[in-house]
């Protein structure tokens, strides 16, 4: 061979055979969302937080002297979407983890191709308890709805109502897991439920559910649905004479919740992951950074997105590789990490083991109320 | 001549089974060797040409405008779902037992569709055109509204945990059978009935032909396919989840067979091909950094781009790619 | 009167006030099904518009009648939308019906599918999909009914709810008037009787139909308004269900029938309350289906329908 190709041939192969040794430049790691579609405001949102957290990091130089590059697929809200979706990023785009949903229907039916392909999957916002369930390779970074749901039960206990109202979102598995332990723990407490009512996402008009409930005459109403519905539900519910508190989860946690409620949640209370009072330089950079991005506040979705690409990559870090296998357990072992959604630490369940924090509605704005430890 | 069909059909099982076998590199018909993303492609445009071929029966070749394919989807998707998981293992752990029972609860599934086709095409009889599409838009939504009702079934949380029993063979068989049979019928006499009934109904009833019958059908057997390709998808993705059989899945399955000709099994065949596989297309463009920024966000807006097609088309050309019907004609 | 006797009254008023929201909405559908016998299944789309036409333009029109809300600027809103949504729908007449007109039904039915999907994929990727807030165009409260009046004060009815009801009456009663009084409401119904004998009668029908549709529009703009008073929270999906709403009660009523669309309106929204309140939210979609397929069995052209028969 010619003595002047020979030395930049070794030098190609050696480097491109470096690089498939190490997996080349760059670590990949695929999202499936909701970005169009129904769920479209809450896919948009966590999208937007993970991309935020993984621009961050790739700004401060990336993680094991790599960056990452994120591969995100939207799955139209559709179900059967997210399985050909996962399994592209898998098998076709060669991502070594895969972060998503936040809906949990979306998640059941990812989680199953990851566990089989031995790709960690972390969501960011799915709580059925099933989820985690499916395998080890599967984690998330929220809570799930038992501990949700006890904490707002033990909260209205604590305030000495005895007789509440339930009015769930019957579309949103999240709602009905949340009312459900809420019930289970406020009778057991020795509340007494008066009433269930129900709606659906995207109803706008609840004035027949909040007549059936003000004649049973509560101390207070759980509301464990999306801002969407509670801003309205709480502006009708006080047009129509009922003054008791209301109480939800955080589910809450929107741009426009208090812009269409105005006053009407005052004195209302509801279970969150941070407080935007929080003065931790963590929590007061994220939301600041997020506003000026783009342009309105992030919610609860858009923080556990961040959370989820934070803790990501932290794990890589302790594993020193992205090797599935030692990756997923990396995941699993994650303790104390700080993320803007609370100190964050995974159970045996590979469930977020972190405090909830409960904000009240004061003159139109949030005002941190308490800390509850898991 | 009478034979050919029958031949045709068996060739083409035959295919579809050395086709998987020799996709699955020899290996049991159930592990595909083939990248798992096409396959689950390649899934898809089988079940969708079940649907499309099943739906074209009634809208295209009798004129029965139906939005509400996915409710009989659905309904096969659950009931089948329901057997396996209940009776899956009923009669026996080995292969051949769980395939059996399998088919079993596939037919089952189909079956239950079909009666759903039955419930929804009777009280139809009477409607035309505009009516018949919100009725069945709304047993759509009823049949959606029992499912997330009943707790057995999943309700809003979904049912998962179905064995996959759905392999590229089963898939293109039924599609195989799916074409068959509607070819077939419709180059009978009773495809005589169901032209008969679209074209002029009162003329078809002034000449004696018992228009209730071939609506009744059309509907039933476009019910059943759905409900065979509703159970061969729940048993694929493993987990549905009744907003997957909404609305928005019925007009997917409607812009297959307007898009393909209603009327045209081949056409419809094609267009439920080219449909499947446009979205990972536009998936695909949607990440190409050469084109420009807002080019790329509407590739990703797949709805926006199906809505234009609809549009276009029907202004355009509503015979679709193959119609064989003239639809430009004026109506006297 | 009896705790029990004032919640159904309550449940009634709730159903009436969400009632003439279907109302206006089935106001719109009718009409051009009277006179083009085709559903525009785009007619909840632009209802969706008009609550954003408000978003965006209400602020600055409200500024011209002095700070915040008030009457006269709720009014100028309120026609800003109606007479936008008029002019959207002319336009999608022009643009997407009117090539169609001597195509088959179901070409046109297609059509309006996906005009309807654009504009609800569109509003989408273009207003975004998170819910916007509404601004105030009038300052909501319930009413007070003296307690002299016994048990029955402890009624709530807000301003917002008898704006909407009478809003709805008034446009019905000045649409029944264009249609019977006015000249091109002569022309409408002639169209709607036999639209080749009103052609060679010298009417102009893309005349009469462009401004069939722009009224219809101009009622679904105006629905847009009333409903985001009362319900302040806007998206571009929301359009959907109350179009279909709305058109079940157009057939309740009675198809091409005004005074029927209004009551078919009404009904449903208290058939809702009632079995939201009483029975069960998750049946409240399925029972107004079941009501609709009821109603196209037993008597097809709906309570204050005449009876049509089909001419061969």
């Amino acid at each position: 061979m010619h003595k002047f190709t020979f030395v930049p041939v070794v030098l190609v192969s050696a480097i491109s055979l470096a690089g498939s040794a190490l997996g080349a430049d760059e670590i990949k790691v695929g999202e499936f969302a909701a970005l169009t579609g129904g769920s479209a405001s809450f896919g948009q949102s966590s999208h937007r937080g993970t991309e935020m957290a993984f621009d961050e990091i790739n700004a401060a130089g990336g993680v094991l002297g790599k960056k990452f590059k994120l591969i995100t697929e939207d799955d139209q809200s559709a179900a059967g979407q997210p399985a050909t979706i996962v399994r592209k990023l898998i098998s076709q785009d060669k991502v070594v983890t895969v972060l998503g949903e936040v809906r949990s229907s979306a998640t059941i039916e990812a989680a199953p191709i990851c566990q089989e392909n031995k790709i960690p999957l972390i969501t960011p916002a799915a709580t059925n308890p099933k989820v985690t369930e499916v395998g080890d390779y599967i984690s998330r970074v929220c809570f799930i709805d038992p501990f949700q749901g006890t904490v707002m039960a033990k909260f209205a206990l604590s305030k000495g109502w005895k007789k509440v109202a339930v009015l769930t979102d019957v579309k949103q598995d999240y709602s009905v897991g949340l009312a459900e332990f809420f019930v289970k723990a406020f009778t057991a407490g020795g509340g007494q439920v008066v009433k269930e009512q129900k709606y659906s996402t995207g109803d706008k008009d609840f004035k027949a559910q909040l007549t059936s409930i003000k004649v049973t005459k509560p101390d207070a109403i759980f509301i464990p649905g999306y801002y969407g519905e509670v801003a309205l539900v709480a502006r009708q519910a006080r047009l129509l004479g009922i003054k008791v508190p209301l109480l939800g989860g955080d589910g809450w946690v929107g741009d426009s919740l208090l812009k269409v409620a105005g006053n009407a949640l005052d004195g209302c209370f509801f279970s969150n992951h941070f407080s935007e009072e929080d003065q931790s330089p963590l929590v007061q950079g994220f939301v600041k950074k997020y506003e000026a991005k783009y342009h309105e506040k992030p919610d609860a979705m858009a923080a556990l997105g961040y959370d989820s690409a934070g803790i990501l990559a932290d794990a890589i870090k302790r594993a020193g590789t992205t090797d599935g296998d030692k990756l997923k357990g990396a995941i699993a072992a994650t303790k104390g990490f700080q993320g803007v959604t609370g100190s964050i630490t995974l159970d045996p369940q590979r469930n977020a083991s972190k405090s909830a924090v409960i904000m009240a509605i004061v003159n139109g704005g949030f005002k941190f109320e308490q800390n509850v430890a898991p | 001549m009478a034979d050919r069909p029958k031949l045709y059909l068996l060739l083409a099982v035959v295919a579809a089974l050395i086709a998987s076998h020799v996709l699955s590199g020899g290996a049991e018909p159930q592990i595909p060797a083939l990248n798992p993303y096409y396959y689950d492609v390649l899934i898809g445009i089988g079940i969708n040409i079940i649907l499309a071929v099943g739906l074209n029966l009634v809208n295209g070749y009798t004129g029965q405008f139906s939005l509400g394919h996915a409710g009989f989807m659905a309904a096969g998707a659950y009931a089948s779902s329901w057997l396996t998981l209940s009776y899956g293992y009923a009669m026996g752990t080995s292969g051949l037992a769980t395939t059996t029972a399998f088919l079993l609860a596939l037919l089952a599934g189909g079956a239950v569709a079909a009666l759903a086709g039955l419930i929804v095409g009777v009280p139809s009889l009477r409607l035309k055109g505009d009516y018949l599409a919100i009725v069945t838009l709304g047993f759509n939504e009823i049949i959606k509204g029992v499912i997330q009702n009943c707790d057995r079934l999943g309700a809003q949380r979904g049912l998962g945990g179905m064995v996959q029993h759905t392999t590229f063979f089963w898939t293109f068989a039924f599609a195989a059978i799916t074409v068959y049979v509607v070819v077939n019928l419709v180059n009978s006499t009773y495809g005589r009935g169901f032209l008969a009934v679209r074209d002029d109904e009162i003329a078809a009833e002034a000449m004696g032909i018992n228009t209730t019958k071939y609506k009744v059908l059309a509907f039933v057997l476009g019910a059943f396919f759905a409900g065979i390709a509703g159970g061969l998808y729940a048993h694929f993705k493993q987990f549905i989840h009744p907003e997957g059989f909404n609305f928005m899945k019925s007009v997917d399955v409607v812009v297959m067979v307007i898009l393909g000709g209603m009327g045209s099994t081949a056409g419809v065949c094609f267009a439920a091909v080219l449909l499947t596989i446009l979205p990972e297309v536009l998936r695909y463009v949607s990440r190409i950094e050469a084109l420009p920024e807002w080019l790329r966000h509407v590739a990703e807006n797949r709805m926006i781009i199906y809505s234009l097609l609809l549009i276009i088309l029907m202004i355009t050309r509503p015979q679709g790619l193959f119609g064989a019907v003239n639809l430009k004609k004026k109506k006297a | 009167m009896g705790d029990k006797l004032l919640e159904l009254l309550q449940q009634v008023v709730n159903g009436l006030s969400q009632g003439s929201i279907y109302a206006l909405i089935a106001l719109g559908y009718t009409m051009v099904f009277g006179v083009l016998r085709f559903i525009n299944f785009a007619h909840g789309d632009v209802y969706m518009l008009g609550a954003f036409v408000g978003f965006y333009l209400g602020p600055k029109t409200l500024k011209l009648f002095g700070d915040g809300p008030s009457y006269p600027g709720a009014a100028a809103v309120l026609l800003l939308s109606m007479a936008l949504c008029a002019i959207i729908g002319i336009v999608i007449e022009k643009i997407c019906y009117r090539p169609l007109r001597e195509r088959p039904k179901l070409t046109v039915l297609i059509t309006a599918i996906g005009v309807s999907l654009f504009l609800e994929n569109g509003g989408q990727f273009v207003f975004g999909a998170d819910p916007k807030s509404f601004p105030d165009v009038i300052t909501d409260r319930a009413l007070e009914i003296p307690a002299s009046w016994g048990k029955i004060s402890g009624l709530t009815i807000t301003i917002s709810q008898v704006l909407v009801f009478g809003v709805t009456l008034v446009l019905m009663f000045v649409l029944s008037h264009i249609v019977r009084k006015t000249k091109l409401g002569m022309a409408m119904r002639a169209l709607s009787f036999n639209p080749v004998a009103a052609q060679l009668m010298g009417i102009n029908v893309d005349v009469v139909i462009s401004f069939t549709f722009g009224l219809g529009s101009a009622l679904a703009g105006a629905a847009g308004i009333l409903t985001s008073i009362q319900q302040p929270s806007i998206d571009p999906l929301m359009g959907i269900n109350a179009g279909l709403k709305a058109f079940v009660a157009a057939v309740l009523g009675g198809i091409g029938n005004l005074q029927g669309a209004v009551l078919g309106g009404l009904l449903i929204g208290v058939l809702e309350a009632i079995v939201v309140g009483y029975v069960d939210p998750t049946y409240r979609d399925p029972i107004v289906f079941g009501v609709l397929i009821l109603i196209l069995l037993v008597k097809p052209t709906g309570l204050l329908g005449a009876s049509e028969r089909e001419k061969v």
